[in-house]
C-alpha cells in the first residue's frame, strides 16, 4: 500500500491538482497556525500575571495598623492601633521557624532638592531586608546595612528615575540631598520592575526616621516575609496566628475586622493564577474550537473532492482500482496534504510566537510560546481526524458503481 | 469465451421496476467482432455493462472464459474487470490531468506492473494506434479520434480477453470513424474479442457479426462480410 509507485501516483494527482491540494493544505495550515497563536496567548497572558508578582517577593504578609471598631477590655472603638519597634522584636521573638526577615516600613513624601533640582518624593524608612520584600536591584553602590540602623546614619538608597530627575547623567553616589530639611548621602541606586513609580522612591534606615521624627519608635507597617517552604496553607495558618497575636497585644476585640489590616501576597497570588487558569482554560477552550473548525473544514474539502473526482475514480475502478485501493489514494493523498500543511502551519505559528517576544506586552501578552509537544499533539490530532474525515467519503467513493460515476451528465 | 443464458435485468425507479433484459442468450467465441445493434433504450449499453461486470444481473448465468460471474464482491469483481477486460467508451473517458501514455498505463499500475515495464508497454501500444508522438500530450491537447486510440491503447494495454466498446464512434464524425473501426478491426485481426455497441449500420457492417436487440430480446443474430474500414481511410 505504501509502494513507492503508490506515493508517485499520490504526488502526481497533488501536483496537478494545485487548487484542491491548496484548499485543503490551507485549511489545515491556518487551523493548526491559529491554534498555536492563540495557545501561546494564553500562555503569554499568564506570563504577565506572574511577572506582576515577580516583581515583589511573593512569600510576603504585610500588617497595617487600623481603628479599632468594638470596645474591648476596657478600651473603646475607635482608638488608633499602632506598630512600634517592639512589635518587630516580639515577631522575631515568637515565630522564628516560620519567619525569613521581618522588616518595618515607614511611607513619608518629602520635598527632596539636589542643588537646582527639586522634586517630591515617596521616602521609606525600612530595614536591610526590605530589599528582597520589593525585590529592589542594586544598580551601583549599595542598600542600606545593619549597621545604617544600628547607628541611625543619614544614608539613602535612591531610584533610578530619582538619580536621573536629580543629576541628570551625573553620578549621584556620594552626594548629598536634601530629603525634607534633612541632609542624606547617596550610598545607593537602584532599579525596580514595578514601574516607573517604583523608581522615584528613596529609601532610608527606618531609625533615622524616627531619630529626625521626634526620636519616637513607630513604623507604619510590619512586612513579615515568611519561608516559602510554608506553602499557601502553611502561610494563612502563619497569618492567622500573627494576627491574634498582635489582637492581643493591642487589645483589640478578636472579632474586630479593622483593628490591623493583612495583605497577604500568598492569597493574591493564588487568586491571581486561578484568575490565569481560567484565562488558559478560555483561551484553550477557543483554540480547541479552531481545531474543530479546522477538522470541519477538511471533511468538507474532502467531501467536494471525492465529488469531483468521482468520474476518474469511476474509470479507475473500470479499470481495475480495487475499492481498497480507491480508499488508499484519497486517504493517502489527504493525510499527506494534512500532515505537511499542519507541519507547516505549526512551524509558521511557533515562528511568529517567538518573533512577538515582548511587542504585545501592552495587550497584558508577554513573551506568548506554546510547548512543543501540544503544538505537535494538536497537530497529530487534526491529521488522524483529518484523515477519518477523509475515510467516510473515500469509502462512499469506492462503493459507487463505475457505471453510476461515469454516466454522461 | 462469453456465455450468457437468460440473462434478465431490470432497474427499480421508485415503485415501479423497467425490465430492460428479458432474457437474453447469447455466446461469443475468441475472436470474434461483433456488433450490437438496436433503437435507443432497447438496452445495448445495459448487456454492454453487465459483460463488462460494471453492472449485475437479476437472473441467468454468465460465464467469461470458463469463469462463472457470479456474486463477485467489488475487489474480486475489479480485479477480473483488470485481467479480463478492456473498455472503450463514447465519450472517452480518460483522465484529464495524466499524459496519453500515464492513461494507457493505469490499467497496468493496478495490475502491480512495474513502473519501466508500464512505460514500454503504454508507447508499445500508442505506438500501434499511431500515437507514439503524442505520448507526453495531455487529452485535451488531442482531437476526438486521437482521444478514442488512447482509449483504445488504453483497454488493449492490460492485454484482456475480451474489448467492450460502447458507441466507440458516437462523437467522432465519419472519417474520424472509420479510422477508429479500422484500429479496432487491426486489433481483432490479431484474435483479439471485441464487442461493439453502434446504432450506426454502417460501422455494425464492418464486423462479423450482428446482434439486434429489440425491447430486451435479441431479435435477429447473424454472420455477415466484414467490411473492411481501410478502403475509406
Ligand atoms: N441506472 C439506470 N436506472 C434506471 N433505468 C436505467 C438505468 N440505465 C438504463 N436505464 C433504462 O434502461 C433502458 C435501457 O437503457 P440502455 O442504456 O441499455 O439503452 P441503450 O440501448 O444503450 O440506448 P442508447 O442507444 O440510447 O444508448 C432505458 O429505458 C433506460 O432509461
Ligand atoms: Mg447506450
Amino acid at each position: 500500500m505504501f509502494s513507492r509507485d503508490n506515493w508517485r501516483e499520490i504526488f502526481q494527482t497533488i501536483q496537478k491538482n494545485k487548487l484542491r491540494t491548496f484548499l485543503s493544505g490551507f485549511t489545515v495550515a491556518l487551523g493548526i497556525l491559529i491554534f498555536v497563536v492563540l495557545f501561546g496567548f494564553g500562555n503569554g497572558l499568564i506570563n504577565t500575571f506572574q511577572l506582576f508578582f515577580e516583581d515583589d517577593a511573593q512569600n510576603i504578609i504585610t500588617f497595617f495598623p487600623g481603628q479599632t471598631t468594638k470596645p474591648y477590655k476596657g478600651y473603646k472603638s475607635g482608638r488608633q492601633i499602632e506598630f512600634d519597634r517592639s512589635d518587630l522584636a516580639d515577631i522575631e521573638k515568637n515565630f522564628p521557624m516560620f519567619l525569613e526577615y521581618v522588616t518595618p516600613r515607614i511611607g513619608r513624601t518629602y520635598l527632596t532638592k539636589f542643588k537646582n533640582e527639586s522634586n517630591n518624593y515617596s521616602t521609606r524608612g525600612v530595614a536591610p531586608s526590605h530589599q528582597f520584600a520589593e525585590k529592589t536591584i542594586i544598580m551601583k553602590g549599595r542598600y542600606l546595612d545593619k549597621l545604617d540602623i544600628l547607628k541611625k546614619t543619614k544614608t539613602a538608597v535612591i531610584g533610578r528615575l530619582v538619580e536621573r530627575d536629580l543629576f541628570g547623567q551625573k553620578d549621584a553616589i556620594g552626594n548629598y540631598i536634601d530629603v525634607g530639611g534633612s541632609v542624606f548621602k547617596i550610598v545607593g541606586v537602584y532599579q525596580d520592575d514595578g514601574g516607573d513609580d517604583e523608581e522615584r522612591r528613596i529609601y532610608v534606615p527606618y531609625t533615622t526616621l524616627q531619630l529626625i521624627e521626634k526620636n519616637n519608635d513607630k513604623v507604619d507597617q510590619i512586612i513579615v516575609a515568611f519561608k516559602p517552604e510554608l506553602g499557601y496553607s502553611g502561610a494563612m495558618a502563619l497569618e492567622k496566628s500573627l494576627s491574634t497575636f498582635f489582637k492581643e497585644k493591642k487589645y483589640i476585640n478578636p472579632n474586630d475586622q479593622n483593628g490591623i489590616f493583612i495583605r497577604n501576597v500568598a492569597e493574591g497570588l493564588k487568586q491571581t493564577q486561578q484568575l490565569a487558569r481560567v484565562l488558559q482554560l478560555i483561551v484553550s477552550f477557543v483554540a480547541f474550537g479552531t481545531i474543530i473548525a479546522g477538522i470541519i473544514g477538511i471533511s468538507n474539502i474532502m467531501v467536494f473532492v471525492v465529488k469531483e473526482r468521482t468520474k476518474e475514480l469511476g474509470i479507475r475502478k473500470a479499470l481495475g482500482a480495487t475499492p481498497k485501493s480507491v480508499i488508499g489514494t484519497i486517504l493517502l493523498e489527504s493525510i499527506f496534504i494534512t500532515t505537511i500543511s499542519g507541519v507547516l502551519g505549526m512551524l509558521i505559528g511557533i515562528a511568529i510566537l517567538s518573533s512577538l517576544d515582548k511587542t504585545l506586552e501592552d495587550f497584558f501578552i508577554t513573551d506568548p510560546f506554546i510547548d512543543l509537544s501540544v503544538a505537535i499533539f494538536a497537530t497529530v490530532v487534526l491529521i488522524i481526524f483529518g484523515g477519518v474525515a477523509g475515510y467516510i467519503p473515500a469509502k462512499r467513493a469506492a462503493r459507487i458503481k463505475p457505471i453510476v460515476a461515469l454516466r454522461d451528465e | 469465451m462469453i456465455q450468457i443464458k437468460d440473462l434478465h435485468k431490470s432497474y427499480k425507479m421508485g415503485k415501479n421496476s423497467l425490465h430492460v433484459l428479458k432474457g437474453i442468450n447469447f455466446n461469443v467465441e475468441e475472436g470474434e467482432l461483433v456488433a450490437i445493434m438496436g433503437s435507443s433504450g432497447s438496452g445495448k449499453s445495459t448487456l454492454l455493462n453487465i459483460l463488462g461486470m460494471l453492472d449485475e444481473l437479476d437472473e441467468g448465468t454468465y460465464t467469461l472464459d470458463g469463469v462463472a460471474i457470479k456474486n463477485l464482491n467489488e475487489t474480486k469483481a475489479a480485479q477480473y474487470r483488470n485481467k479480463f477486460l478492456g473498455f472503450i467508451f463514447q465519450s472517452f473517458n480518460l483522465i484529464n490531468y495524466k499524459s496519453a501514455a500515464e492513461n494507457v498505463a493505469l490499467p497496468l499500475y493496478y495490475q502491480k506492473v512495474a513502473r519501466k515495464e508500464r512505460q514500454e508497454k503504454a508507447l508499445k501500444y500508442l505506438t500501434q494506434v499511431g500515437l507514439k508522438e503524442w505520448a507526453n500530450h495531455l487529452p485535451s491537447e488531442l482531437s476526438g479520434g486521437q482521444k478514442q486510440r488512447v482509449a483504445i491503447a488504453r483497454a488493449m494495454a492490460a492485454e484482456p480477453k475480451v474489448l467492450l466498446a460502447d458507441e466507440p464512434t458516437g462523437a467522432l464524425d465519419s472519417t474520424t470513424s472509420y479510422e477508429v473501426m479500422d484500429l479496432i478491426q487491426k486489433i481483432n485481426d490479431q484474435g483479439n474479442t471485441i464487442l461493439i455497441v453502434t446504432h450506426e449500420p454502417d460501422i455494425a457492417d464492418m464486423c462479423k457479426r450482428i446482434v439486434h436487440l429489440k425491447d430486451g430480446v435479441i431479435i435477429e443474430d447473424k454472420k455477415i462480410e466484414q467490411v473492411r474500414a481501410s478502403k475509406y481511410v
